[in-house]
């Protein structure tokens, strides 16, 4: 087979995670291997509790890893300056904005701190870029509003303008359903699959809605006690992966339908 | 959307500077307006104008600027809007070492207390005070990663310094406690103008690094992790922010005693009159209203016509306090 390789985003290589503190180490995962290939969209899933959070806080340096490598286009992490990483992988968070008393454009806007001059001061490529996140996450009736005044899910689409309009590669997402309605949780997670293929980007999110990420996601990476593995979702079902996810007293996987079902 | 702003900029200039040539109008003795001007623009002489009321509107404008902008970068600095200048102990500090010029200079008596208590050396207690506890407050800052913690840690240097202020005033004798509560009401007119001079120089520090820090503060709306995440270099960015703060704060009561309100205050009112969190805005706006605030408490302080002067810590509170609350209920919403 001599098929055009997609080009690698991120890799990590017998990545160990957990927390170290002077007198003990607690690993949570480790011998992680996945590869994060350019314009896929992959979905994170595992438990509550399994280490999502703590594997998408060492691939986005909030936290140290205890052992193994990561890479992004092919450097080591460790290499990047805080600049170059802002400039390569963006963020939406869980946590809460510290001010929402700004208008929808200046908080992205504010994914263009990594280019613009030491007071911040926008170019006319700067406010293209921005104007075109917020075209491409259809949130351009919001521009003039207050954060404070908008929904949870229309919040949500302005974080995700943000991390567009930083421009980077890779785009990686905490947790970015909780909280909304069944709509929006859709809505928001076929917003990543369109992005994702309009723009190329690789966009990298944790959720607990594994029945929409399998029809949604190019790859998934499942987290359960023993392993973490990453495939396509039509693998991962055939190899029985998601009935590995949780305890097996009260849901079980159901691979015709590719959803949970509460067992009887 | 920014010719709004432009006019409220104009408006609040002409504000400011109606508000400085009254407040140097008026006083125990009124002055005519073309007086005033002609002094200040170095056309004709008065001693009153060019040795007492210019260089005591001219410290009005520092410290009511100087005290806004350092409450404006703790509030975005430790997310919170019950930060103001002194959250990291700073007066503390200072009236800890005016404490133990005044008060504690019983404890050498006789000639040599006298000798000691003098202005500079109130000053320089001042200054040694505030420099001392910015000193531990870096040095914690630069260990410490969560802001938070440097928060407390403020919070309890100043529990220190009032405890060992406590323990000195109940050794003390009513005259030397008079004095130091003198100082505590803080004064914008004992300075002459070398004392100024020095004050200027510190200040233009002072605003020079928070003009530096104003992409940092913007990005810092978001919290820590995004501003992390967008390369903003976090401790580097704290350490300017709490060095700004310290000198402005720090000169501030060294001079002019320690000088409540306006620094909590200014940046709410700012923020409720503007309704934006962009520092850009934020900035310039905090210093002309701090300014403006000031001046206009120190003319009421003088009680025009009249021989007494009330303490400017008082009138701040007094004329501000409810301003603040009228502007937060008048919007039902603190906007922050």
């Amino acid at each position: 087979m001599t098929e055009h390789k997609p080009h690698i985003i991120l890799k990590t290589n017998n990545l160990s995670i957990g927390y170290k503190s002077k007198t003990s180490t607690s690993v949570i995962a480790d011998h992680i291997n996945i590869e994060l290939k350019q314009g896929e969209l992959i979905g994170l899933v595992g438990a509550n509790g399994i280490g999502k959070s703590t594997l998408l806080r060492t691939l986005t340096t909030i936290q140290q890893s205890l052992a193994g490598q990561v890479h992004l286009n092919g450097r080591s992490l460790d290499s990047y300056s805080a600049l170059d990483l802002a400039k390569t992988m963006s963020l939406v968070l869980t946590e809460q904005l510290m001010s929402k008393n700004l208008s929808v454009f200046e908080l992205v806007a504010l994914g263009r701190q990594p280019y613009t001059n030491w007071v911040g001061n926008l170019s006319e490529e700067d406010i293209n870029i921005i104007d075109r996140s917020i075209e491409l996450t259809n949130i351009t009736d919001l521009k003039h509003r207050k954060c404070f005044e908008l929904s949870d899910g229309q919040l949500q689409k302005v974080m995700i303008a943000r991390a567009l309009a930083q421009d980077t590669n890779l785009i990686i997402l905490d947790e970015p359903t909780t909280h909304l309605d069944m709509y929006h949780k859709a809505y928001i997670l076929k917003l990543l699959q369109k992005l994702a293929k309009d723009t190329n980007k690789t966009i990298l999110f944790s959720s607990h809605e594994i029945d929409l990420a399998i029809q949604l996601c190019d790859t998934m990476v499942v987290m359960t006690k023993d392993q973490v593995i990453s495939d396509a979702p039509c693998n991962l079902i055939t190899k029985g992966v998601f009935d590995t996810l949780f305890p097996k007293d009260l849901i079980g996987f159901d691979e015709k339908t590719g959803s949970f079902r509460v067992k009887k | 959307m920014n010719t709004k702003f432009t006019y409220s900029f104009i408006g609040l200039t002409v504000i400011l500077l109606l508000c400085f040539f009254a407040n140097i109008s008026l006083g125990s003795v009124s002055i005519p307006l073309d007086d005033v001007f002609g002094s200040v623009f170095g056309l004709s002489d008065n001693y009153i104008i060019q040795n007492y009321r210019l260089p005591k509107a001219l410290t009005a404008i520092l410290v009511g600027s100087g005290l806004g902008i350092s409450g404006l970068l703790m509030q975005t600095l430790f997310k919170n809007p019950l930060a103001g200048p002194f959250v990291l102990g700073i007066s503390s500090g200072a009236s800890l070492g005016v404490a133990l010029v005044i008060l504690g200079s019983g404890l050498f008596g006789g000639a040599f207390a006298v000798a000691l208590v003098s202005k500079w050396s109130i000053v320089i207690a001042a200054s040694l005070g505030s420099f001392l506890v910015l000193l531990a407050v870096l040095l914690v800052s630069s260990k410490v990663r969560d802001t938070m913690a440097i928060l407390i840690i403020g919070l309890m240097f100043g529990s220190i310094t009032a405890a060992v202020v406590s323990v000195l005033s109940y050794f003390s004798s009513a005259e030397q406690l008079q004095q130091y509560i003198f100082w505590g009401f803080g004064s914008l007119g004992n300075l002459a103008w070398s004392e100024l001079l020095i004050f200027f120089c510190i200040y233009l520090i002072g605003i020079l690094l928070t003009t530096f820090s104003i992409k940092a503060l913007n990005t810092l709306l978001l919290g820590e992790n995004y501003a992390k995440s967008l390369g903003l270099n976090i401790k580097q960015s704290r350490l300017i922010i709490i060095l700004a703060t310290s000198l402005l704060a720090g000169t501030i009561t060294a001079f002019a005693g320690p000088i409540a309100f306006i620094g909590l205050a200014i940046p709410h009112m700012t923020r409720q009159i503007f309704n934006t969190s962009n520092h850009k805005i934020l900035l310039p706006a905090v210093f002309l209203f701090g300014a403006i605030v000031m001046l206009i408490c120190d003319s009421i302080a003088q009680i025009p016509t009249s021989d007494y002067t009330l303490p400017i810590n008082a009138i701040t509170s007094l004329i501000g306090a409810p301003v603040v609350v009228w502007l937060l209920v008048r919007q039902r919403k603190m906007v922050f």
